[in-house]
Order: structure tokens, then C-alpha cells, then sequence
């Protein structure tokens, strides 16, 4: 009774597909069973909201007249690459503004021009026989761009450390604030809701998957930056550590800040939260085990961020039932627990993408290559400076 | 019993005079210190929650007039602009008296004015710049 992508993909055409996201999937399973709820379904919606640091765009401006091949490139001051052609650029969502520092970033650019706002930049040149220009200084918006697509080269983390801070200050990090002697606990996925636990083997997720980026229709571009996998990942086809990421790429011109939203994190800088869903189709059986997968199941590591190193104790594991419980035990101690990824965004796009599917508007595609069975997230080895 | 809170603003010549200390003693007013700049021989600012009788309250607003110190009485709270919020919960980490919660199954911000401690750990805390500090007169 295996279902092919082109199978399902016809019933999307004919109206006739059956859609549900990955928590209406699991209560079905718990209800009729995973064979039954196999056979039932066609495909699974999955989805996150989160601060996704690797995050940024390439713009492409056209030419002025006469020209310049920007080398330094400010948008509303903040830098962004001027290390390619002519009048292309990368803006990168934690690049800060050279004037208004924490509160203002290339995330807060991109979510900007999504707002339809207007932009503004300032590039210089050193000027060429070709390129004689060497300043400009004059606004953009989303419109006007000839491409504006987002390049996220690290996205939809597999899973991620809970944190906490065993020291006597309040730390402020990109898991939120803090507080002093375990405070608190905080995590950042949309635990079983979350796209890569639900196909923890990639055997549907791979290059040329189509998603929902942003409010557009993405693509799974790469494997993500520090994409890991291994025997210790994955262990009895549960997700149990931080592993793989994917980089993602799409059209921001169809996107929306309803999805996409800046954000800054006091004392460490700004980052973008990436609204991305991903459908994935009930193939068979074993999909459907794996797509049946609960909060209980699904574990992370808290770690203790107050160790400023690379390898951070671990202080304990953890599962995400626990973590959405409010609270956690650590040290004989009862800690609250408290997101960073917003679940109900995550709810949001997992519903609409339920309906786009429904509605014959999302197609699936099929990876046109898998990812990288085997990845190593090896540390930055440091050599002596001669 | 009555709280209010005050802004004071202490002339150079007062800022090396135990006028707080009149307060508590004369008046019998429980003092609560939320934010002070005093520098001797510079101006100072103090803002601060004064809980007593209506009356002592009133008295000691006057004794502090008669010392040459300008006083405004203030409220405070915390705003959530909830247009920007996207419900991630970040604020929620930091809240000591659980005003902000993430409501049950629904997992939305929920901010119960009356439980909230200004304490304003919730204002840095937010990513997305959502909940703010109002002061009015």
C-alpha cells in the first residue's frame, strides 16, 4: 500500500488529498493505530518558528547611471557584502548598524523591506574605467529589487540544547535571559511539531524539497551549515542530540512579515525568526512510525551555558514532555522551563500549509538528491600564527 | 493604607541632607527605592513608592516641598504591544510572578496586569521589542 510522491501528488491535483499537521497525525495514530492512520493520510504538515541566526539575503539593486561597482554597501547603516558583481549584495541578519547598534540589524532590513518600506542605501567604489562611479546614496524598497531572495545557509535545526546558567550573574545569550544559579531553563524548538524529527532518516527532506519559507514556496537548497549525523543523533530512529540543519532559499518577494520577523536579543545582537513548513508525505508505514513520534519520545541536553567554552556541561537529559511541562527538575530543584520558538506561529503555518496543500496550491517535490548520510561538526582548529 | 509613586528632584544644595531618612522617621512612610542618581553637590533624582496613611503621605509630599524638593507623583506600568508579539515566549523565562504566561494548550502569551511586579526584566527580555515601560503623571 506504499504511496509514491507522484501518487500523492495527483490526489493534491484532484482534490482529493488527505492533509493533517504532525499533531492531529500523532493523536490519529494514538487513536487508530499507525497502520490505519498510514493508510488514511497522504501528507503530514510539520513546521517552526525560531530565531535562526544563519539567515540573510541577496539583493540585486540594477545599475545607476553612470555606474558604479559598489564595494562597501550600507543599507539603512548597516553593511552589507560588497565582495561580488557590480550591484549584488548579501545582507546578513546579524550585521549590526554602525549608528544604532543592538536595536537594528540586517534582520531588521529584511523584515523592513518584506514591510514594503523604504530602505536606504549608500555604497562606495574606488571607481574603474567600466564602473566610474564611486558614491551613491538613494533608496530602495522591495519592489524596485531585481531579485530579493533569502539564502539561509543554516535553518530548521533538527534539534537544539536547552539552556541554563549555573553562575551567580544573569546571562544574556542568544537562548534568551538567564537567570543567575539555574534560574530557569530555556529551549527553542517546536518539539514533535518540529520538521526534522519527523523524518529523523531524511527520507523525504532533501535538496529540492519544497517548502513554505516565509509565507513564499522555498526550497530545501543544501545541507545547513554544522549539519550533523551520526550513530549518536539517532539512535532507535529517535532524534536524541542537536543534528542536522538545512539551508534553505526563497523568493522574499512572496514572503511576509507575518513570517518572517527581526529580532534582538539584549547584549548579544540581532537575528531573524524564520517561519518555515515542511509537508511530508505518508509513503508508508514506516514514515507513519516515524511521523508518530511524541514529546516523550524526543530529547535534548540542557547545558549549562554559564561555562563560557566550547564544550558546555551537560547538566542533564531532558525531554521535550518535560520541558513543555513548565518545569523541570535539576539539581533537586524544581527550574521553570520557558520557549523561544514560538509554537503556536509554528501551529499557524502548519495549518496553512494543511490548506494550500488541500486547496491544490503546494505541490510536493521529491528530493532530486539526499543529504549527506554522515556529518561532522568539527571545531575551528587554531595554528600558530608564523 | 496607600502607595504612590514619586519622582523627586533634590537641588545640589540637598543632596547631602537626610530628607529620605525624615520621611520614614517623621512620617512613618515605607520606602521603596526604584531608581536613584544622587551625586553630591550635583542634582539628584530619586524614584521611588511611598506606602502610608493618605495622610502621612500627604504630609510628607509637603515637608518635601518646604525643603525645596520637586516632587511628581507617577504610575507605572508595563505595556505589551501585542501586534509585535509573536507569542515565543522568551519574557516568559524571565517574569518572577508568572504575569506573563504561556496559556495551557493554546501556548499564547497571556499578561496579567495585576501580578506584574515591574520589575521590567520582561522589556530586555523580549526579541521583538514587545513589551515596554510606561511612566505617566
Amino acid at each position: 500500500m506504499a504511496k509514491s510522491f507522484d501518487e500523492i501528488n495527483s490526489k493534491i491535483k484532484d482534490g482529493e488529498v488527505v492533509v493533517v499537521t504532525a499533531e492531529e497525525f500523532k493523536d490519529l495514530v494514538e487513536q487508530k493505530g499507525v497502520s490505519q492512520a498510514a493508510k488514511e493520510v497522504d501528507v503530514v504538515t510539520t513546521a517552526t518558528f525560531s530565531p535562526m541566526c544563519s539567515s540573510g539575503a541577496f539583493l540585486n539593486f540594477g545599475h545607476s547611471d553612470p555606474p558604479i561597482r559598489m564595494s562597501k554597501i550600507w543599507l539603512n547603516d548597516v553593511p552589507a557584502y560588497g565582495g561580488l558583481a557590480a550591484v549584488d549584495t548579501y545582507i546578513g541578519a546579524t550585521e549590526l548598524s554602525e549608528t544604532r547598534g543592538f536595536e537594528y540589524g540586517g534582520a531588521q532590513v529584511i523584515q523592513d523591506l518584506l514591510d514594503g518600506k523604504r530602505v536606504e542605501l549608500r555604497a562606495e567604489s574606488y571607481g574603474t574605467d567600466c564602473y566610474p562611479r564611486k558614491e551613491i546614496t538613494t533608496y530602495i524598497t522591495l519592489d524596485d529589487l531585481n531579485q530579493a531572495y533569502l539564502y539561509n545557509p543554516r535553518n530548521v535545526y533538527q534539534n537544539y540544547n536547552a539552556a541554563t546558567n549555573s553562575t551567580d550573574r544573569m546571562l544574556h545569550t542568544y537562548m534568551g535571559t538567564l537567570l543567575p544559579q539555574c534560574g530557569n531553563v530555556t529551549y527553542c524548538t517546536s518539539g514533535e511539531l518540529s520538521p526534522l524529527f519527523n523524518d529523523p532518516v531524511f527520507r523525504t527532506i532533501g535538496i529540492g524539497t519544497r517548502i513554505f519559507l516565509g509565507g513564499a514556496q522555498g526550497y530545501v537548497a543544501w545541507e545547513g551549515t554544522q549539519y550533523i549525523r551520526n550513530q549518536e543523533v539517532i539512535r532507535d530512529g529517535v532524534v536524541q542530540y542537536s543534528g542536522a540543519t538545512l539551508a534553505v532559499i526563497g523568493d522574499m518577494k512572496n514572503m511576509s512579515s507575518r513570517f518572517i520577523r527581526a529580532a534582538s536579543f539584549e547584549k548579544y545582537g540581532t537575528t531573524l525568526f524564520v517561519g518555515i513548513g515542511i509537508p511530508i508525505p505518508v509513503l508508508d508505514e514506516d514514515m507513519a512510525s516515524f511521523l508518530a513520534v511524541r514529546n516523550r519520545d524526543i530529547y535534548t541536553q540542557i547545558v549549562d551555558y554559564g561555562v563560557p567554552r566550547r564544550s558546555r556541561p551537560v547538566l542533564r537529559k531532558v525531554s521535550y514532555e518535560e520541558l513543555r511541562s513548565g518545569s523541570v527538575e535539576l539539581n533537586g530543584k524544581n527550574v521553570p522551563t520557558a520557549p523561544l520558538s514560538s509554537l503556536r506561529k509554528a501551529r499557524e503555518i502548519a495549518q496553512l500549509l494543511k490548506s494550500l496543500i488541500s486547496q491544490g496550491k503546494f505541490f510536493l517535490q521529491e528530493p532530486i538528491q539526499k543529504l549527506h548520510e554522515e556529518g561532522r561538526f568539527n571545531p575551528l582548529k587554531e595554528t600558530e600564527v608564523e | 493604607m496607600q502607595k504612590v509613586k514619586v519622582f523627586m528632584y533634590f537641588p545640589p544644595e540637598k543632596t547631602d541632607k537626610p530628607i529620605t531618612y525624615r520621611l520614614v522617621k517623621d512620617y512613618g512612610l515605607m520606602f521603596n527605592i526604584l531608581q536613584a542618581q544622587i551625586q553630591p553637590n550635583k542634582k539628584g533624582r530619586l524614584m521611588a513608592e511611598l506606602e502610608g496613611t493618605a495622610e502621612n503621605i500627604e504630609k510628607g509630599l509637603q515637608y518635601l516641598e518646604e525643603q525645596g524638593v520637586e516632587y511628581r507623583i507617577f504610575n507605572k506600568n508595563i505595556i505589551w504591544h501585542e501586534e509585535k508579539c509573536v507569542h515565543c515566549g522568551a519574557c516568559t523565562a524571565v517574569c518572577p510572578s508568572r504575569a506573563l504566561n504561556m496559556n495551557g494548550d493554546e501556548w499564547t502569551l497571556t499578561f496579567d496586569h495585576s501580578q506584574c511586579l515591574m520589575c521590567e526584566l520582561c522589556v530586555k527580555a523580549c526579541p521583538l521589542n514587545a513589551m515596554d515601560v510606561n511612566i505617566f503623571i
